[in-house]
Formats: C-alpha cells, structure tokens, sequence
C-alpha cells in the first residue's frame, strides 16, 4: 500500500484543483497499535491493528465538502477527488466558509516532544507482563478484591500530515501508552468495581504497574458498604478526575459552535464574572511532551497558550476560522479535526489553575458534605447550564471521610456552581488532556431516598 | 458500490479477488495453534451525512471504508488483528498476529470453507438513501427548518442533520461457515432552540432506521420531527425546578424504554455474568421484576434500526425473552461466551466495525404490554413525576446502579398533570427498580429509531421500547427539595 507522504499529500490537492476545487485541504494519517489485555493473570485478549487513512476537503468559491477514505491507490484516489469536488458543487455556498487568512499559517513548527523515539508499538509480551503485573498488585494487595474485568496495556504510534492549497504543510509524529484496570471488591454478598488508568505521550513517565493496580484496588474497596442517603442540600467536594468533567463542559459552552448555534449558557457572557474570582482556566496546546498538544490545529493555524477564564472572568472563546468569522473575531488555532469532517472546535490542554489548598484542607472544611468520586449519565445541558448527573463518593462528617454513599444524584446549574467554588485545591496532575484539582463548590441538591 | 444488487458474500470475493480456497488458507494460518476457533469479518461501509444550520444545508460529507478482521479464540483468549488493506498477504499476517494468543503448534484437519449460512430478509431495500441525489436530500432539511420555524416566532434557532450508511459483511469462520448481509442503516434528526426573553430551551427529535428514503416522505413524517422537536423546546421554555428526592414516577412509551436497556439490559449480557462481574450473575430463574414484566431483546423486527439479519459473528439474529413474567430467563450472548458457559449463541455478537471484536450486544429491548390504559396509571399517582422523553442513560453493571436523564418531564398531582419540569436524571438500582413496577399499560411503542449504544468504547445502533409504566419509588436528580 501506499504510504502516506507529502508527495501524496501535494498529488491530491493538485488534482483537487485540476478537478475544478478553488481550495483544498488534505490531511492523512498513518497508525499502528497493539493492545494486550489479562484477566485474572491470563492472556484475555491481544489486539493488533494497521491504518492509513486520508481525507479531504475541498472548496468551490463558498461551497465545501468533506470526504475520508482508506483506498490509497492512485486511481481510486481520483475518483474519490473528483466525487467530493462534485459534492461540494451540490451544497450551498456559505459566505463564512473558506481557509484561513493565509498570513495565520506559521512558518516553522514547534518541536512539542509528542513522540518517544526509544519506544514504538510496545510488544505483545512486554504488554501483557505489564499488565499483569498490574492486575497481580490489585489482587495481592487485600483479600477483597475477588474478582476483575482485566487489566489492560495499548501502546500506539501515529503519523499525521496536514496540508492546504495556500502552502501550508504540516506533519508530526506522536506516541501513546496507556495502562489501565479494573477491579471488583466484594464484601457482604456485594459488588463494587472501579479503576485506575495512566496514559503519557512517553513510556517511562507511565505510572509504574503496581501503582496503578494498588490505586484500582483502593478505589473499589473504599466502595464497599455504600448507602443511599437522604436527600438535602450541602457541600459537594469533586476529585481532580469529577472536577475536570466540569472545566470540560465550560470549554464546550465557550466554543464557537455552540456560540453562534446560541446553544450555549455562555452566550454574551464574554468579559463577564462566569466563575468564582479564584478561577483561572487555561488552554495550551504548547506545553511538550502532553496528550493534547499539537505543533498546530486542524486548520493549520499555531497553537498557543490563552486563558479562558481569568480570576473568574471568561475571557476568551475557542474558535475556528469559520465559527470565529460567524462571531466577527479571530480564530485561536482550536479547531480541530477528524479526517472526514468539517473543522470542530476543542481545547488542547486545558487546566483549571491550582489554587493553595491541600486537599486535606479542602475535605476539612466540611462539616457535612459529600466528596464525589464518580458522576454517571448524561444529564449536563450546554444550552441552560442545568446539571443532574448520578453520583458516588464518600460522605464527610466533620471534616472527615466517614463512609461511602451511591444511588444519588447531585444538581445545580452551572452558572450557579462555577461562581459558587469556595476552594481550589494545589494538587494538578496531568493524567489526561483536561485536569483539574480538587475544588469544592459551596451548596448543591443531593437526591436520595 | 452504486445500485448494483450483488450477493453481499461474492461481494468481497470479487472486490478483492478472493477465492474459498484464498478463505481457507487464511483460517489455516489462523489456527495453525491450539485454538478453537476463528473467523474473519470483511466490512465495506459507504456513509453520507449532510446538515443544516440557520437555514442552509453547509456541510456535507462522504467516507469510504473497509476492511478484514482475523480473530482466533482458544479458551477464553482471543486475539485479533485487523487491516483497512484487504489482500492476501495482509490477511495472512493478521492471521499469523492474531493467533499469538494460542499455545503451541498442534494439527488439524484440512478445513472447508462453502456453507452458506441462510438468513432473513428483515430490510429488503431496493434503492439506498445513499443513493438520492443530494439536492433532493438537502431540499427536505429545508422544508424542515421552515416547518419548525412555523411552529412559533420563539423558535430561533433550528440544526436538521441527515445521514445514510451503507454497510455490507461477511463473516467466515473455521467451521466453514459463510454468512453475509447488506446493512442500510439512516437517521434523520432534528433541533431547535426555541427563547423568550433570556430563557433559552431545547427540543430535539429524529428517527429512521433501516428503510428507504420514502419513509420519511410517508404521511410526512420528517413534518412531524420539526414539530415535535419545537413543541419539546417551548414546553420546556414553562417549565419549574424538578423536584429531588423518591417518588412515584410514570415513564411514558417508547424511547423511556431506555430504562430496560441500562437497568436491565447491559447486566444480563453474557461476558459479565461468564466473569461473574455482573448484579444479575448466577441469578437465572430468580425474580428480578415484578410479575406484570416480560422483557425482551429482539433483533428480528423488520426495519428496525436494532434488527440485523446476522449478528457480527454470522449468527442468524433472534428473539430472546430476558426477564418473564418477573423471572430472569436468559442471557444475550455471542458465541465465546456462550461456549464457555455451556449455552447456545442469541444472536447477540455484534461489533462497531472491523476494527473491533464482537462481544455481547442489545438489539431492540422492549417490555411488552400490559392491561392498564395511560389514563388509569396517571390517575392513580397522588404525586410524582410523569417523564416522556429522555437524553441518554448509563450504568455501573457491578453494582447495579444506573442512570437516565429526563429531557420533558411533568409533575403529576392528584391524578393530574400539571407543571413541565426541567431535566433531570433519575437514578436507581438495576435487580430492584423493576420489582417496583406496579402497573403496565396497553400502549407498548418501540423508539423512533435514534439509539447508540456504546460499551468499551463500540458504539452500535439499538433500538428500545416501552408501554406506559408506574414505578412506585424512584429517586428523581431535581434541584428543588420538598
């Protein structure tokens, strides 16, 4: 098969035009992965996997289209050009639609440490001693932890080359490792199951096997025995992991879709008090070697660091160059991208900022509350800020972790709880693209029995 | 692809040059090991999607993929490899990556690969929606926008998005088996944003499933999705704080049948109860709901969006009874673990694409009838929550707590509804939520043909359904204590 290239890259935006596109773009990815999983120390599964994808899109005057394919071979490639050309034709012009100012591309790209060049694809047998081992701590380290849904170990390389008619070409190449487990403590006739994962850019910055094994095991078990309480009002504490569903629901209502779609609960906030004077929300698709930065976005504009949210005040949105010309601003190199689709938008890395509490200090502070630990379900709604999600967690008597509760929901609206963060916690981690430290919010509704 | 009407089975044979003997060689390689069995899944997906936003159909889009999946079982271990480059060659080194997971060489027969597995015809279509020129297509997306836009000068903002696939498998496995089947599949959605003064609400609306382009054109049906996507939204612009706490709650037909699917449904599939990680684990023949309860999982309906003639593993698809008059009667299985727990395969191996391996999937579960009018079941509620329509669910399987979130919901007060209420979750336990179910109405309606269901990170369409139902205490995630 043909391998991915910037010739291949040229060749199609080449017949793009020949084809009668008046711009186009061209974006192509080339990954391989393997996949192992154990449960119960066996062998559970090994997944291998090898693509090469490319997709396009292309414009006639105002009108695009978009279109992706795994038939690399030059002919069909033709066909394929010429179909989505003749596609565009067919949809309505938009005066919004187009490429970027050209004078936004940059002329030399960051070198962000996305790849580690002493670790490919990790083989079969390495993962699955990786993730044995894993598992074996979760076991061995307390008689309750009975059962497990496996452990498992990916590993992945990918190759990405953007590329447009107005000379923009981009490519990078980056790695992934990720380790996870799930365990299931059992005491009483009862089940509880929970997890634990690491994921980096970089093999050796992995959390080491039996860290995450031990963590999976202590999270299912500090489940068990876990009751319904009665419903109330009180203080809600959100681990890093909870708190950072709640900067990533602020990111997706600050995004320009839902802006000039009017489906956000931001609308016409910007320069506004959004959030409580303490917060300041960050995105930064520059800092190396982390899971969302990227040497530039889908549009091939650079990425770079903006806060969204300043000592509370939203100060900013994330754009793409067409939301950003339906709104009359500047795009802010967040769009992003799947191969056979229209740019979206999405932050890079976004963090909320640490503040100076521990969070000992913060669960201290509680006199009655509940420390939530996992949020299950759907119920956040982008256009209102109305929020109802299923949740669990322990309890908090007096400053202390009492003992667990489930089966009930936290509520608010989101304008509301933002501005109502008392305490942010100082301990960020970078486990994923979207973190955050532990924050509590003053009062929520807790349903239960 | 285009119109032609090919066999789905000599469709890859001639796309890519294959033979029988090419199939066997593969599976030869793949079980050259210690293992039970294999299989390889070819797929060719051709999808189209085009939508509107503030009255202009702007984004269209077309993929192209496909691509074979070699996967070799032996006990309970399976491994896969895949690859979008369908050639010998490629085939082979998946088969030799794949069988990894077995023991040492030991030596089989020779294998025959030739038995055509027979099968339904549950979507007989002629002409794809991928085939409607895309004017014609765009043209209704409009109509729909001024349809909604009609509705009330509050509707604002209106979004309709349409998309087609056409999907063609073909399943070969190591007891020489052929299955194959072409999957149409469609979805037309709507959303509107309706305001008055600063208060913005939602309503969205859509439905399909595997048809023609000409069933949303019957008795106007894309009509009714701009409707009822816009009165959802202004109903919502009048409503008050959901209440919080226990309460009587009376779901209405149709799509709040998701309740089967998270509560029940995801728990009683086999790879969870064979690992025995599952609430419902080793409870066959015990009672899990109250006695006016029979659930089913069908993936037999014709045209449904959960029907498919063969599971993904080349499993003729069929109706299983879950839950029977209140007893657990069975499991939804695939065929490794149906082989490890000793039981026949349902129908119910499925996979999001050729890049993933099958495991035990929902197709369409639904809760048939009972005896009850709506009418009598509203009345009989003193106070509680009537919830019609819903966004999505989700559950923890271990435990059995689940949850799904109310998108138009009504109090109910002495018999009455009254006020619209905001969204809210509702939150309960899987094995104790139905035993909870005092009364089940006449009016079973299955969804419009919207479901995704994802599991391990594979999403596949299903399809749910429900009559009216009275559950005597469930706890509703409002803002508002009593």
């Amino acid at each position: 098969m043909d391998e991915i290239s910037l010739e291949m890259g040229q060749w199609v935006l080449d017949h793009a035009r020949r084809a009668g596109a008046s711009a186009a773009e061209v974006m192509m990815i080339s990954a391989e992965s393997l996949s192992a999983g154990v449960r119960l120390g066996e062998v559970e599964k090994l997944k291998s996997s090898r693509e090469r994808r490319l997709g396009i899109r292309v414009f006639t005057g105002q009108s695009a289209a978009t279109a992706s394919t795994a038939e690399l071979e030059r002919a069909s490639l033709q066909r394929f050009i010429a179909d989505t050309v003749e596609l565009a034709r067919l949809t309505a012009a938009d005066p919004y639609a187009g490429l970027p100012d050209p004078a936004l591309h940059p002329h030399t790209l960051p070198d962000l440490d996305l790849a580690d060049h002493s670790h490919g694809v990790i083989a079969a047998e390495q993962a699955l001693k990786i993730a044995r081992a894993a598992e074996a701590a979760a076991i061995a380290s307390d008689a309750r932890i009975k059962n497990s849904e496996g452990s498992g170990f990916d590993s992945g390389v990918h190759e990405l080359i953007f590329m447009n008619s107005q000379g923009f070409s981009g490519r990078f190449t980056a790695t992934s490792f990720s380790l996870s487990t799930v365990v299931i403590a059992e005491a009483d006739g009862a089940m509880q199951r929970d997890y634990w994962y690491s994921a980096n850019r970089h093999f050796e910055k992995l959390e080491p096997p039996e860290t995450v094994g031990i963590r999976a095991a202590q999270r299912a078990l500090r489940r068990l025995g876990a009751r319904k309480i009665k419903t109330t009002s009180a203080p809600v504490v959100f681990d890093p992991d909870m708190a950072a569903g709640l900067i990533r629901v602020l990111a997706g209502a600050a995004s320009g879709p839902a802006l000039y779609k009017r489906a956000s609960f931001l609308l016409d906030r910007l320069g506004h008090q959004v959030m409580s004077p303490q917060a300041s929300i960050i995105d930064d698709g520059t800092i190396p070697g982390l899971l969302g930065s990227r040497p530039f976005d889908g549009e091939g504009l650079p990425t770079r660091r903006k806060a969204l949210v300043e000592k509370g005040v939203l100060c900013s949105y994330l754009l793409d160059c067409y939301s950003a010309r339906k709104l009359a601003m500047k795009p802010t190199g967040n769009a992003s991208r799947g191969l056979g689709d229209s740019p979206g938008v999405s932050p890079h890395n976004l963090y909320l900022e640490p503040g100076p509490y521990t969070p000992e200090q913060i669960i201290g502070s509680v006199r009655n509350g509940l420390y939530v630990t996992e949020l299950i379900g759907f119920g956040v709604n982008s256009v209102t800020g109305d929020y109802s999600r299923g949740a669990s967690g322990i309890w908090i008597k007096d400053g202390m972790l009492a003992y667990p509760v489930e089966e009930i929901t936290i509520a608010g609206n989101l304008k509301e709880m933002y501005k109502a963060i008392e305490m942010i916690g100082n301990d960020l981690v970078w486990r994923s693209s979207i973190v955050s430290p532990t924050i509590k919010i003053a009062e929520m509704t807790i349903a239960g029995s | 692809m285009a119109n032609e009407l090919v066999q789905p089975d000599r469709f890859f044979l001639n796309r890519f040059g294959l033979d029988e003997r090419t199939l066997e060689r593969t599976l030869g390689t793949a079980l050259e090991r210690k293992a039970d069995y294999a299989d390889l899944y070819f797929e060719f997906r051709s999808a189209e999607a085009l939508s509107l936003e503030e009255s202009i159909v702007n984004k269209t889009a077309k993929s192209i993929s496909q691509g074979v999946g070699v996967r070799v079982c032996a006990q309970d271990r399976t491994g896969y490899a895949y690859s979008d480059e369908v050639t010998v060659d490629r085939m082979r080194l998946a088969a030799e990556t794949a069988r990894a997971i077995a023991d040492e060489s030991s030596p089989r027969g020779p294998l025959q690969v030739g038995t055509r597995v027979p099968a339904s015809s549950l979507y007989p279509i002629t002409l794809s929606p991928t085939e409607i020129p895309i004017r014609e297509k765009a043209r209704l997306l409009e109509q729909i926008d001024r349809a909604a836009r009609a509705v009330d000068p509050r509707v604002k903002m209106v979004t309709a998005s349409f998309a087609a696939e056409d999907k063609i498998v073909m399943v070969v496995n190591s007891e020489g088996r052929i299955a194959a089947d072409r999957q149409p599949l469609c979805r037309l959605s709507v959303s509107v944003i309706a305001e008055d003064g600063g208060n913005r609400q939602t309503g969205t609306f859509g439905g399909g499933g595997r048809v023609e382009w000409s069933y949303f054109l019957d008795h106007e049906r894309w009509r009714q999705y701009a409707l009822e996507a816009a009165r959802q939204a202004l109903i919502n612009l009048d409503a008050i704080d959901a209440p919080a706490g226990e309460m009587v709650v009376v779901l209405g037909p149709g799509w709040p049948g998701v309740l089967l699917h998270e509560a029940v449904g995801h728990g009683l599939e086999g790879d969870f109860n064979r690992k025995k990680t599952s609430t419902f684990s080793g409870r066959i023949g015990q009672r899990v709901a109250s006695e006016l309860c029979t659930v089913v999982d069908d993936g037999t309906i014709p045209n449904r969006r959960g029907s498919i003639n063969i599971d993904d593993e080349g499993t003729p698809t069929q109706r299983n009874v879950l839950i029977e008059k209140g007893i657990l009667r069975g499991y939804l299985q695939d065929r490794l673990n149906a082989h490890l727990m000793g039981v026949e395969p349902t129908g119910n191996g499925r996979r999001e694409s050729f890049a993933h391996i099958p495991m035990p999937r929902m197709t369409n579960t639904f809760m048939l009838a009972g005896n009850h009018t709506r009418e009598e079941i509203i009345r009989s509620v003193d106070r509680g929550l009537y919830a019609v329509n819903f966004g999505g669910g989700q559950v923890d399987i271990t435990s059995g707590r689940f949850v799904f979130s109310a998108s138009e919901a009504y109090l109910i007060e002495h018999g009455q509804i009254t006020h619209p209420v905001k969204g809210a979750t509702l939150i309960g336990n899987g094995p104790e939520v139905l035993t909870r179910v005092s009364m089940v109405g006449n009016d079973l309606e299955l969804d419009a043909g919207v479901g995704t269901c994802g599991k391990n990170g594979q999403s596949v369409p299903v399809g749910v359904g429900m009559p009216t139902i009275r559950i005597d205490a469930l706890t509703v995630g409002g803002t508002r204590t009593a």
